[in-house]
């Protein structure tokens, strides 16, 4: 079958100018580079990473709010990498987002009525029975009282803007939904509500997801398939089990190692705690882009490019981009490479 | 102002712990009234170890830390009850008693190391002027032990790292800074605001186990606050849950993640997903919202969000404001009784 | 830092070139005869053509404005006049005088002004500014906004000339301003020109308190000055050290402004006080049509603004070092 959204080598180069008078290009940005990712009919499909590692960008080159510097993004089979906003308009509907930030992405001089109402007025969609019958079932549906139609965004607290947001999502109708960090702005207690409301519609109403978020266990309890991104590229990638229980990236097992589980268990958790940080994108590594940090590394990883594959012991459609694959297992040994704490 | 009589000691202090926060109430007056962010606060940190302090926004926690320093304006907050640092009262405290404790004996790192740092000094210089007030160390002197604790926190190359301004520095490093600035005086507390919520899952490990290893080193006393159960069941020893201003448990760490006894504590627990709990099964999220604390509702405050209502008998929990309570020991503030409580929380953790 | 100012210096060039070329076209485009104005009253046929040969009128404008350029750097020889030495901005029609030594005449009284009211008004409006911020919400920050509100709708012409009547005229507290160079009576000069400092400082310290005063409060709410006040400062490092140094940037702009404006000739100020500055020098030349004199005025006007733009970003990469010039 063929898939809903199909990115095939995705790359997006931010250009850094300097230069007085005349500006000049001194360098790129490297914020994605290269990225096959699937999303098929009413998949959830999750995309981790650290901040920096080019997933948000990812996800409005998904969205074309970005146009990629290289490469396709293929909706139902259309190209529309570079489609013109003329040529966008009938597919805009079908793809929406949600954002981060409940408190910057509504309007304040909006009432909760015309925010939602906005995306299906600039569309020219007319629903049955007006629409502000339709705005009201869709506060309905996320879980608003129909009654706050003439409200404005600062009268509620940030679950609830949220949940707004969502509903100016659904007003169109859409095929797939990018949410791009949608509850990690929010308070622990409210994050559960909105990721069960998400859940719901996604089953409900059959919508796919883009998930992106940096929560590993979000991404995990929403998400059928995971991608693992690292300094713009994708790492490893595979269904929930395979990426969760037998990870093979060096990375991705540093990752579910670093989080804090609320858990008082006896039985001691591998431990891999790297040094420094993620490095900057404008100059990324040669060859393997996470050798720098990884206890793995040898000369081959600073000269070639490891290509993501399903590797020897890996599951079919599991891909790991890695010369030194781990054991697929999230029992290793200890590695402590911080100066700090050695 | 409320007026605090300095006695010498005060009435619930004891002897053992060195930090202890008697009945803190902490209240802000605003154009909309009176918000009572702390109400009735107990707690007590013992020599050497650390507390975790856990609460959503709104909480009271971060304003209790700022209390303990004396870093409200007092023109707008209004601040009663006791707090014994060793053998100080803070509470009404001189301000030149606060400033020399400030960094010296108690200092503070914060969440976001980018604005919490100035942008306009080198770290060096930043790290010293702390070390020169306290210690009177001179230039020279400032900033070798600056060197010597970019050195001690893992930062490489910090003999000329020491010259760099903060946006020179990578977030987990910044913070590294910031920790390097809080310790430079061997303080015997140190306050942790969310220090690991601005940083990546990789950077926060490094930093909550630099805190750990720092502490058993120098033994310094550590008050954690975060909003992470993950976290403080990683560096915590103690936990305090804190809802709407008020303590709704406290034990230790075991205690509260193993067998947590507050309605409020389960709703934490179980509405964040875990790495190995079950992806087929709603999260059970807390219903509703935070309360507003300018009407901060009768009774116990969580009885809104409150599923056990019913359990507790007629109207107790919404007229009642229930108290901490064993006075030590693992402690909650809820009118179930041990056995409901174990009961309700066994069967909560069954489906997952 | 260098090769900033290096590549600032010549944009600066570029724009005061543009700016001089766009003043003599214009200036060409609106009626009127200058050489007629430098001929005379009786003004026979054969004199008015030969004036107009000597100032060059006679030749295409393009031409004209080349050999004005070229006279900045090489000087020019008039027929009849006699030499301009470099830098020859023109010779006046009016005076008949080289332009540059009539500037160069003014500027001191202008500098004069310049200098004394900005040390009144950046002293006393950042002061203000400060302690306003410091007591926000008291009966002193509210007497510093009303007066700053006072003083920022108050013209000079307005202020200016009631102190002249009222403290010159009336009252005779003090001498009618005049400018006594500082090399020759220091304690004159000052004397001489505090009415006009006083009085332009009224009109500009407004400016500074609200400005201080809006972006200390900013300041003082930000993280890293509660992390100052963590570590144990004083109160008076606190804001002396950190609040006030995030303070300076937006001062440095808008000083930077204001200096380039009283330098480029503060008309109103000079025509109330009777100075004879760089800002009576312009309007004199527009009511004359001296061309070359109303080139000059409008030059270092210009100039005035393009290198206090430059000093000004050069002061943001001293004050703030995550601004980076490059």
């Amino acid at each position: 079958m063929e898939p809903l959204l199909e990115l095939k080598g995705l790359t997006k180069y931010f250009p850094v100018t300097g230069g007085f008078i005349i500006k000049r290009q001194v360098g790129n940005v490297h914020a994605v580079d290269g990225v096959d990712i699937k999303v098929g009919e009413g998949e959830t499909v999750g995309l981790v990473g650290e901040s920096g590692c080019g997933k948000s960008t990812l996800g409005r080159l998904a969205a074309r709010l970005y146009e990629p510097t290289f490469g396709k993004v293929l909706y139902r089979g259309q190209d529309i990498s570079h489609a013109s906003r003329r040529a966008l308009k009938p597919i805009r509907p079908e793809i929406q987002m949600i954002f981060q930030d409940p408190y910057s992405s509504l309007n304040p001089r909006q009432t909760v009525g015309t925010i939602i109402r906005g995306p299906m007025e600039i569309n020219g969609i007319n629903p049955h029975g007006g629409h502000e019958k339709r705005v009201r079932e869709l506060l309905e549906t996320v879980g608003l009282n129909p009654e706050h139609y003439n409200r404005f965004p600062h009268e509620f607290s940030g679950g609830q803007r949220q949940r707004i947001g969502i509903a100016r999502a659904l007003a169109l109708n859409p095929k797939l939904i990018i949410a791009d960090e949608p509850v990690s702005a929010l308070d622990v207690s409210i994050q559960a509500q909105v990721v069960n409301l998400l859940q719901e519609l996604q089953r409900d109403l059959g919508i796919a997801f883009l998930f992106i978020a940096h929560d590993l266990a979000v991404v995990r309890h929403f998400s059928q398939r995971v991608a693992v991104m690292y300094l713009g590229k994708v790492v490893e990638v595979g269904d929930r089990e395979s990426i969760y229980e037998r990870p093979r990236h060096p990375y991705t097992h540093a990752l579910l190692s670093a989080v804090p589980e609320a858990t008082v268990d006896d039985e001691p958790r591998q431990r891999i705690r790297l040094a420094g940080d993620v490095p900057s994108p404008i100059n990324p590594p040669t060859g393997c882009r996470f050798r720098t940090r990884c206890w793995k590394a040898q000369d081959r990883c600073a000269e070639e490019v490891p290509p993501l594959i399903q590797v020897a012991g890996n599951r079919e459609g599991h891909l790991t981009a890695c010369h030194f694959p781990e054991a697929p297992t999230t029992h290793g040994e200890d590695v402590v490479l911080d100066p700090a704490l050695a | 102002m409320t007026a605090v009589t300095l006695t010498e000691t005060g009435p619930g202090r004891r002897g053992d712990s060195f930090l202890s926060v008697q009945d803190l109430h902490v209240s802000f007056s605003t154009e909309d009234g009176t918000v009572k962010a702390v109400d009735g606060l107990s707690f007590e940190v013992e020599k050497g170890t650390t507390l975790g302090i856990v609460g959503e926004s709104g909480s009271g926690k971060s304003v209790t830390n700022l209390a303990i320093l004396g870093l409200h304006n007092t023109e707008h907050a209004e601040i009663g009850g006791e707090i014994w640092f060793e053998d100080q009262e803070l509470v009404g405290a001189s301000r030149t008693t606060l400033e020399r404790l400030r960094g010296n004996q108690i200092a503070m790192i914060f969440q976001d190391p980018l604005t919490a740092l100035s942008p306009f000094h080198t770290v060096g210089r930043q790290i010293g002027e702390v070390y020169r007030k306290h210690k009177g160390a001179s230039k020279r002197e400032a900033r070798d032990r600056a060197i010597e604790m970019l050195d001690r926190v893992g930062i490489p190359n910090a003999r000329v790292r020491v010259d760099d301004y903060p946006h020179h520095f990578s977030g987990g490093m910044r913070q590294r800074v910031m920790i390097a600035m809080a310790l430079v005086c061997d303080p015997s507390l140190v306050i942790a605001d969310e220090p690991t919520t601005a940083l990546d899952v990789t950077v926060q490990a490094q930093i909550l186990d630099l805190l750990k290893d720092l502490q058993d080193q120098m033994g310094t006393s550590i008050i954690l606050i975060t909003h992470d159960l993950g976290v403080v069941a990683q560096a915590a020893h103690n936990v305090l849950v804190m809802y709407a201003g008020r303590a709704v448990e406290r034990g230790t760490v075991r205690e509260v993640l193993g067998a947590p006894r507050h309605p409020y504590t389960w709703g934490l627990l179980s509405s964040a997903p875990r790495l190995g709990s079950s992806v087929d099964v709603p999260l059970k999220p807390v219903r509703g919202t935070p309360p507003s604390l300018l009407n901060p509702p009768s009774g116990c405050r969580f009885h809104p969000r409150c599923d056990y209502l019913k359990q507790v008998g007629p109207d107790l929990c919404s007229t009642e404001q229930p108290e901490l309570s064993p006075e030590t020991g693992h402690a909650d503030a809820c009118y179930l009784t041990l056995k409901q409580k174990q009961e309700i929380y066994t069967e909560l953790m069954e489906g997952r | 830092m260098l090769r900033f100012l290096t590549r600032r210096s010549l944009g600066a060039a570029f724009i005061l070139l543009i700016v001089a070329a766009v003043t003599f076209f214009l200036f060409f485009a609106v009626p009127g005869d200058p050489a007629r104005l430098a001929c005379g009253k009786v003004c026979p046929p054969e004199t008015l053509a030969q004036a107009r040969h000597n100032l060059g009128l006679d030749q295409p404008i393009f031409v004209q404005f080349v050999e004005w350029f070229f006279g900045i750097f090489a000087g020019r020889e008039y027929e009849g006049l006699g030499h301009c030495p470099a830098p020859c901005l023109g010779y006046s029609f009016v005076n008949r005088e080289p332009v540059f030594s009539t500037i160069v005449d003014r500027l001191p009284v202008t500098i004069s002004l310049t200098i004394g009211s900005a040390i009144i008004f950046l002293i006393f409006g950042v002061g203000t500014g400060i302690i306003a911020a410091l007591k926000q919400g008291k009966p002193l920050d509210k007497i510093a906004s009303i007066s700053s509100l006072i003083g920022a709708s108050v013209q000079i012409y307005f202020i200016g000339t009631l102190a002249m009547y009222f403290l010159v005229f009336q009252w005779q507290v003090i001498e009618r301003p005049r400018y006594v160079p500082i090399t020759e009576d220091p304690i004159g000069w000052a004397y001489g020109l505090m009415l006009p400092w006083v009085v332009l400082a009224i009109i500009f310290t407004a400016n500074y308190t609200r400005m201080t005063r809006s972006t200390m409060v900013e300041q003082l709410g930000e993280d890293y000055v509660r992390t100052a006040r963590a570590k144990g400062m004083s109160a008076r490092t606190v804001v002396l050290r950190f609040a006030l140094r995030g303070t300076l940037t937006p001062i440095a702009t808008i000083f930077g402004i204001d200096l380039a404006g009283l330098i480029g000739g503060a008309i109103i100020t000079e025509t109330t006080f009777s100075l004879q500055g760089i800002g009576r020098l312009s309007i004199q030349s527009v009511n004359n049509s001296d061309l070359p004199m109303l080139m000059a005025t409008v030059l270092l006007a210009a100039a005035a603004i393009v290198v206090l733009n430059v000093i000004v970003d050069a002061l943001y990469a001293v004050i703030d070092p995550r601004v980076r010039l490059s």
